[in-house]
């Protein structure tokens, strides 16, 4: 492992490291060359709002300001191992704050994107479950129906986790707050029509696509 | 008045209070609140997480029908607002991901040209019909209930459903004390719940909301008023047990703020839904003797007045420009 890491008590190696980096950088800038600003991380001046801005930075391992600077190091790796882009809230308070119009949060979201499409993380991870569930759940019904989102997320997370719902879903279920029959769209069929059409429209790009302005990473791409 | 109601998913479960108290309060005002037809899931933040063109088409389908039936859309989750909200703003920024979301829409046979308003319904309650006319229009006050107003992350960030100051909203508090309650100093106001860590990383969820609850507990707050179905119930599924019990304090009741509308205007307990909430709001609501005086806004700095504090600086440049 190249660099000392403080992040080995971290769950079971994730299994990214069949591509090279030089694979993962380029889906990543693809993706960041879609959020609108996203050149703007150069201007970066490590000024830590975002951190301190952060509602659960405490609970992350690389800070929002740490993210910034691996990417520019070049060390996206190390930035999909992390915990952070996994335990953002999407809140969107560091963006709003930070002085260089960063747009943090965006920045997070396609690393998540390029966590799932790695599979950066371990088996049965939560937040990748909840996901997928969720995707599920639009593409069957057009709708989410809580119940059943949880159901069977708790179900894929773990069943004990689940056990340790049912008092709670009990309790809601008496204040008439879970619905147990799911409401299918009548435009089902369009809804799946179009998602099918824009996976495929999602695909990750040819790198000739990609702006060379935002091609650059680490010092390159300070400047 | 009429409006498109995208209720969201929510609203229908979790958030049937929620739902509820919409439709009563804007009953009570004489607003037609129109279900939007046929509606779909917003793709919310867990869709935004896998894939892009298709978080934006699912949530781009609800806008394109809005468009047909002609009317602005009114949307009380926050996620939903945020969500649909921010698809607008991209489609309008970002021609080639547009032109994806268009190409999409179409397998369907449905455009859109993605110009029409997506309203939170504090805002138009607000704006719409203007705080002094719902105090003329009540009939219970809200005198004496403290409370805690709280709005949560997505409908100050990243973009605002009101012309207000990010870090520090005001017109909840004007709403409510137009209405008689009297907002506490609550700090935490726009910082965030956990959302949807609660299921996935509930520790965390737990620490945030705590948080808040402390916060508005040590204020001495009757309830938290809240904007958002996911805030409503983190704040009232995580205080402990699920609803206060084995907690050494007093649990502090979540509602939403249409529930307190919907009760000053009249509406009644079972109409606004206040028995689907889990920790039970104690307040009687007082009769109105007389019309309400005029409201005067509240300062930004709670009760207290100026307490050495600067104003608010004024929203970033980045805020405003996606
Ligand atoms: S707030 Fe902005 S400028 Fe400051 S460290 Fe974070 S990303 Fe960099
Ligand atoms: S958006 Fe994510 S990184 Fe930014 S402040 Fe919120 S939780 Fe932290």
């Amino acid at each position: 492992m190249p660099w000392p890491t403080g992040l080995e008590s971290l769950p079971p190696e994730p299994g990214i490291f069949g591509k090279t980096e030089r694979e993962m950088q380029e889906a990543f800038l693809a993706e960041i060359d879609r959020i609108p600003g996203g050149e703007r991380l150069r201007r970066c001046i490590q000024c830590g709002t975002c951190t301190g801005s952060c509602p659960v930075s405490y609970a992350m391992d690389l800070t929002p300001r740490e993210v910034v600077a691996y990417f520019r190091a070049g060390a996206i790796d190390m930035i999909l191992r992390s915990r952070t882009i996994w335990v953002c809230a999407s809140c969107y308070q560091c963006t709003t704050r930070c002085p260089a119009g960063i747009k943090i949060t965006d920045l997070l979201y396609a690393l998540k994107r390029v966590g799932f499409d790695q599979r950066a993380f371990p088996e049965k991870f939560p937040v990748y479950v909840m996901s997928e569930t969720f995707v599920g759940q639009i593409k069957k019904y057009g709708r989410n129906h809580e119940a059943e989102l949880l159901r069977k997320y708790f179900l894929k997370t773990g069943v004990m986790r689940m056990i340790k719902q049912v008092p709670l879903a009990l309790r809601l279920f008496r204040k008439g707050r879970i619905k147990l029959t799911a409401s299918k769209i009548r435009g089902i069929e369009g809804l799946r029509k179009m998602i099918a059409r824009a996976e495929q429209l999602d695909e990750p790009r040819l790198v000739e696509e990609v702006q060379p302005l935002t091609r650059a990473v680490g010092y390159q791409a300070i400047g | 008045m009429e409006y498109s109601y995208y209720p969201g998913c929510s609203l229908h479960a979790t958030g049937v209070a929620y739902d509820k108290s919409m439709q009563a309060t804007f009953k009570a005002l004489d607003a037609g609140l129109i279900e939007l037809d046929d509606w779909n899931c917003c793709g919310a933040t867990a869709y935004m997480s896998v894939k892009e063109t298709v978080a934006f088409t699912v949530s781009a389908r609800n806008l394109a029908l809005a468009e047909r039936a002609g009317r602005d859309i009114v949307t009380p989750c926050s996620a939903c607002w945020c969500v649909l909200n921010k698809t607008r703003m991209y489609m309008r920024k970002l021609p080639e991901l547009r032109q994806h979301v268009e190409e999409s829409l179409r397998e369907a046979g449905m455009t859109c040209k993605f110009d029409l308003p997506v309203r939170h319904p504090l805002e138009v309650l607000v704006n719409d019909f203007g705080i002094d006319q719902l105090a003329s229009r009540s009939v219970r006050s809200l005198n004496g209930l403290r409370v805690a107003c709280y709005y949560g992350c997505q409908i100050v960030r990243p973009e605002r459903a009101l012309e207000e100051d990010q870090e520090v909203p005001m017109a909840l508090e004007n709403l409510l004390a137009g209405l008689g309650a009297t907002p506490v100093p609550f700090s935490p106001k726009v910082r965030c719940c956990g959302g949807m860590l609660v299921a996935t990383f509930e520790s965390v969820a737990r620490e945030l909301t705590g948080r808040l609850v402390e916060w508005a507990r040590v204020e001495g707050a009757d309830c938290i008023a809240t904007t958002c179905p996911l805030c409503q119930a983190n704040l009232e599924v995580l205080q402990e047990g699920g609803n206060g019990e084995g907690t050494a304090k007093p649990p502090v009741p979540a509602v939403y703020f249409t529930q307190l509308v919907g009760m000053a205007l009249g509406c009644s307990e079972r109409e606004v839904g206040l028995h689907h909430n889990m920790i039970p709001l104690k307040f009687e609501f007082p009769q109105m003797e007389k019309p309400t005086t005029q409201h005067s806004p509240v300062s930004p700095l709670g009760k207290g007045g100026n307490r050495g504090v600067a104003e608010p600086a004024p929203t970033t440049e980045a805020a405003s420009n996606v």
